[in-house]
Order: structure tokens, then sequence, then C-alpha cells
């Protein structure tokens, strides 16, 4: 009995969090188009997201690309006697998933869990009252922000991680691989479209939302003091990690069938 | 003019405010004790919108907020100037963006200089001086209550709400803040709201003092009212506070 109990505590507990969350997205995006925007912080906000996490995902891309290159080298080498379409492999992998997923992880992780920790330390130290006190909406002041700069920074944030995995697979190839620099760039772009790089794209936006999504939601429903805080960062890595990952299968299925990648 | 009739507020699992009732005056300074947990602070947020109260209502100036539209109640909002318990200054400006922040949204075609005389004139009406490029992280309890109640007044708002302001100072910086709330009520003619658990801050500022307890007000009146009221529950908790 008392486990019925609270496992429907639980799913009560879940289901008032899932509608909370609609309702935060909800006010979010009228206030994006109800209020003047913050250009100021809008600006801040996309250096933060861009900048900060540039180096990261830089090295977290080159390196991909290398191992790709080297793994799917070396496989190849030991069944066909060659490196066979070692670009094609590394421009495929980074464009379509590896790219888009692990950069957004790296961004889930470093700026979504500084938004969460940023947003409940301003609930919890009541300066988001002290906001609505000065005559400011705190979503159009702190939430539409940073909608906007996850969702322009992001997507180009994982073009230059692309980029930058295909070199880094560019230079395994000549260096431990022995492959001509023009056979790997051919691999790379005989069979890579446009399409391609679509599908990316848009899974990467949405990525964003749900990164700017579970941190913000996270932030402006932090429990109480400190410790409230610290759940709360935790929590938003780890949503918006899973999340990431589930939706990028289902997305990825619902592009393909639409003819996109 | 505030008057406040039958607040009710609830939260999850239990009812805070249980039927509210007290008339606020222009140009006076009342406060409001009670003991932590009564639901102070959360009788604060009602009267400025902060938090939307279940049951009841709060007619300011002749417009009750707890009927009236987001807009509205934004404009009703403008009266107002509230000092948080711990000054809720942002943290990622300096004291002059905390001043002007309020002074900026209010009037967007200020120029720089303007906006730079105002700050510097609110900051010494709570007798500060060169801390404008400070963070806040850089200053003290009191100094943050006074660069709270800088950011508060720097609107020039009717109303001034203090949340427990005396809280966490020492004797003389809380005799100090007391003695700030006196000032801005004499220089600025505003109406003031205190809350506080302090009976010797509240005797010191107040025109009256309204207990509450148990969710509702059980007792107003003057300070000497209070001191000698024949109410078990006030003088229990006067007893309690000045041991
Ligand atoms: N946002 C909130 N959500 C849930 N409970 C709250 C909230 N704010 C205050 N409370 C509860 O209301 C009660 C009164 O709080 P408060 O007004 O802060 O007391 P105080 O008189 O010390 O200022 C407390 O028990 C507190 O737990
Ligand atoms: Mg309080």
């Amino acid at each position: 009995m008392r486990l019925f109990f609270a496992v429907g505590k639980f799913f009560k507990e879940v289901f008032l969090k899932l509608g909370r969350s609609f309702f935060f997205l909800q006010d979010t995006v009228y206030w994006l188009f109800k209020s003047k925007l913050e250009k100021e912080e809008v600006l801040k906000q996309m250096k933060r997201v861009g900048v900060e996490s540039f180096p990261v995902c830089i090295l977290t891309s080159l390196f991909t690309g290398m191992v790709l290159a080297l793994q799917s080298g070396l496989s190849s080498k030991s069944i066909f006697n060659d490196p066979l379409y070692v670009g094609t492999l590394v421009a495929f992998s980074m464009v379509l998933e590896l790219g888009p997923v692990l950069t957004s992880i790296v961004v889930a992780g470093r700026v979504g869990a500084a938004f969460t920790a940023e947003i409940g330390t301003m609930k919890v130290t009541e300066q988001i009252d002290a906001l609505y006190t000065l005559g400011v909406n705190p979503f159009s002041y702190l939430a539409v922000p940073r909608l906007i700069a996850s969702c322009l920074m992001l997507p180009l944030l994982v073009i230059f991680s692309d980029i930058i995995g295909i070199l880094g697979g560019y230079f395994v190839s000549i260096v431990k691989l022995g492959i001509p620099g023009k056979i790997y760039f051919d691999d790379v772009t005989r069979y890579l479209e446009i399409m391609d790089v679509l599908h990316g794209i848009i899974k990467t936006f949405f990525f964003a939302l749900i990164i700017f999504w579970v941190s913000c939601f996270n932030g402006f429903y932090t429990g109480e003091g400190a410790e409230g805080v610290g759940k709360a960062t935790t929590t938003t890595v780890v949503v918006s990690m899973i999340l990431i990952l589930l939706s990028d299968y289902f997305l990825g299925s619902l592009l393909i069938s639409f003819g996109i990648g | 003019m505030i008057k406040i009739r039958g607040v009710h507020k609830y939260f999850e699992d239990k009812w805070v405010l249980r039927g509210v009732d007290i008339d606020i005056y222009d140009g006076e300074t009342i406060t409001i004790i009670g003991g932590s947990g009564e639901g102070k602070s959360v009788l604060l947020k009602c009267i400025v919108g902060l938090l939307k109260v279940d049951k009841g209502e709060i007619v300011i100036d002749g417009v009750d907020i707890t009927k009236v539209s987001d807009i509205e109640l934004q404009k009703v909002q403008k009266n107002f100037g509230f000092l948080f318990q711990g000054a809720a200054l942002f943290d990622s400006m300096t004291v002059y963006e905390n001043v002007a922040f309020g002074i900026r949204r209010r009037n967007p075609s200020l120029s720089e200089s303007k906006i730079r005389r105002i700050v510097e004139e609110k900051l010494s009406l709570v007798g500060l001086k060169g801390v404008e490029n400070l963070k806040p992280a850089a200053l003290s309890g009191g100094m943050k209550k006074r660069v709270g109640l800088a950011r508060a007044i720097a609107t020039n708002p009717k109303y001034i709400l203090y949340d427990e302001p005396t809280t966490g100072l020492d004797p003389v910086l809380a005799d100090s803040i007391n003695d700030l709330i006196i000032d801005m009520k004499k220089k600025l003619g505003v109406t003031s709201i205190v809350v506080t658990h302090d009976i010797h801050s509240a005797c010191k500022v107040s025109d009256r003092i309204a207990m509450l307890y148990s969710g509702k007000i059980i007792e107003v009146g003057t300070p000497q009212d209070i001191l000698n009221s024949k109410n078990a529950l006030v003088r229990n908790f006067i007893k309690g506070v000045m041991i």
C-alpha cells in the first residue's frame, strides 16, 4: 500500500513538472513576441554560448574525427588490404551524427549547467522577484535571450565541429594511413549532399531547444537554497543528455522518412 | 492607501495566510511583526503582486490588483519599491548598474549623465559614496541593504516595502538602517510597510504595528498599544523577543 502511494506521488510529481515545463515554454514564446528584445542580453548570451564552448567543441570533434579515420582505416586495411572510403565514413559520421550530438552534449554540460546555476541562484536569492519589482519581466530578460542564443549559436558550433572533425580525419589519413590528401577529400565530397548537412543542422536546432528548455526551466523552478540549485544543475545535465540522445534517434528517423539525409 | 481584505494564500499543502485584513494609510510607516515562517514575506509579496492571492482583495489606490490584467498590474507596481531580505542585488552588475537598472527601464530616453546624477543622489540618500564600481560580492551585509534601498527608491516610488531590513545586522548597523527608514519617510514622504520579527526596530520606526499570527492580523495599534497589549499571544511574542 505504501509503495502504491509512493508510485502515485512520483507520477504526480512527474506530471506536475511536465505540465509546468510546457507552461514555461509557452510563456517564453509569448514574451519572445510580446516584449521588446533585450539586445544587450542576447549578444551577451550569444557570446557565452558560442565562445565559451568553442575550445571544448573543437577539441572534442578534432579527436573524434581523428579516431574515426584511424579505426575505419585500420579495419578496412585488415579486410581489403587498403584503407578505403575513410573520408566518406568520417564525413558522414561527423555531419549526420557525431558533430550535432557530441557538440550538443558538450554545450549541455557547459552552458546548460551554467544557465541553470545562474538562473537558479537568482531565483533563490530573490533576484528574479527583484526584476519583477523593477518593471522587467524575467521571461523576456532571462529566458528569451538564452533561447535565441542557443538556437543561433549551437548550429554554428556544429558546423565548425563538422569541419574540424573532417580535418582531423584528414591529418590521420595522411600521417597514419598513407592516404593521399586529394583522395580523402574526394571521398568526403563525392557522396555527401546538402541534405545530409541539413539533416544534422535541423537536429541541432532541436537539441538547442532541448538544452534551453531543460536548463532554464530547472533554473526558474529550482528548489530551496544552495542545495536546490546544485540538484537542479545536475538534473539539467542528465535530463538534457538523455533527451538529446533519445530525440536523436526519433528525429533522425523522421527526417529520413521525409527524405532529408 | 492600501486596503487588504480577507487575503488567503495557499501553498501546495498548507494555508499560510487565512484572512488578512488591514488598511495602510498614506504617509504612515506600518510594521508587521510575527514569528519566522508566519507568512510575513508572503504577505508583502502578495501586496506587490509577486504572488497571486487565492482569496480576498488588495486594493491599491482604488485598484484591486487581484482582479486586474498583468499590464494593469505592472502599472500599479510602478508605485512600489521593494527592499528584499537578502537585498537581492544583481550580482553580475556593479552597484551603479544595479541602481540605474530601474531608472533606465522607466525612462529609456534619459541621458547617461542624468542617470549618473540620479544614482549618485540616491546613493548619498542611503549614506553611500564611492562604491559605484564595486560588485555586490565586495559589499558587507549592511552596505548591500543600503544599495538595495537605493535601487528601490531610484524610481521615486510612493510605497516602500522592507522585508526584514535589520535581520542579520549587528545592533549598530541595525540602528542605522532604522534611521534610514525614518529618513525615507521624512525626506521622501513615502508610505512604508516594514516586515520584521525585531520588536525594537518595529517600535523605533513605526507609526503603527500589526501582528501577524497563524495567518491573520490579530492586533493593530501604536507601538505603545502593542507593548501594553492585553492579548496573550502578542505579550508572549514581545516577551520572547525582549529576552
Ligand atoms: N514559494 C513558496 N512555495 C511554497 N511555500 C512557500 C513559498 N514561499 C513561502 N512558503 C511557505 O510559507 C510560509 C511562510 O513563509 P514566509 O512568508 O517566508 O515567512 P516569514 O514570516 O518568515 O517571512 C513558510 O512556511 C514557507 O515555507
Ligand atoms: Mg521572511
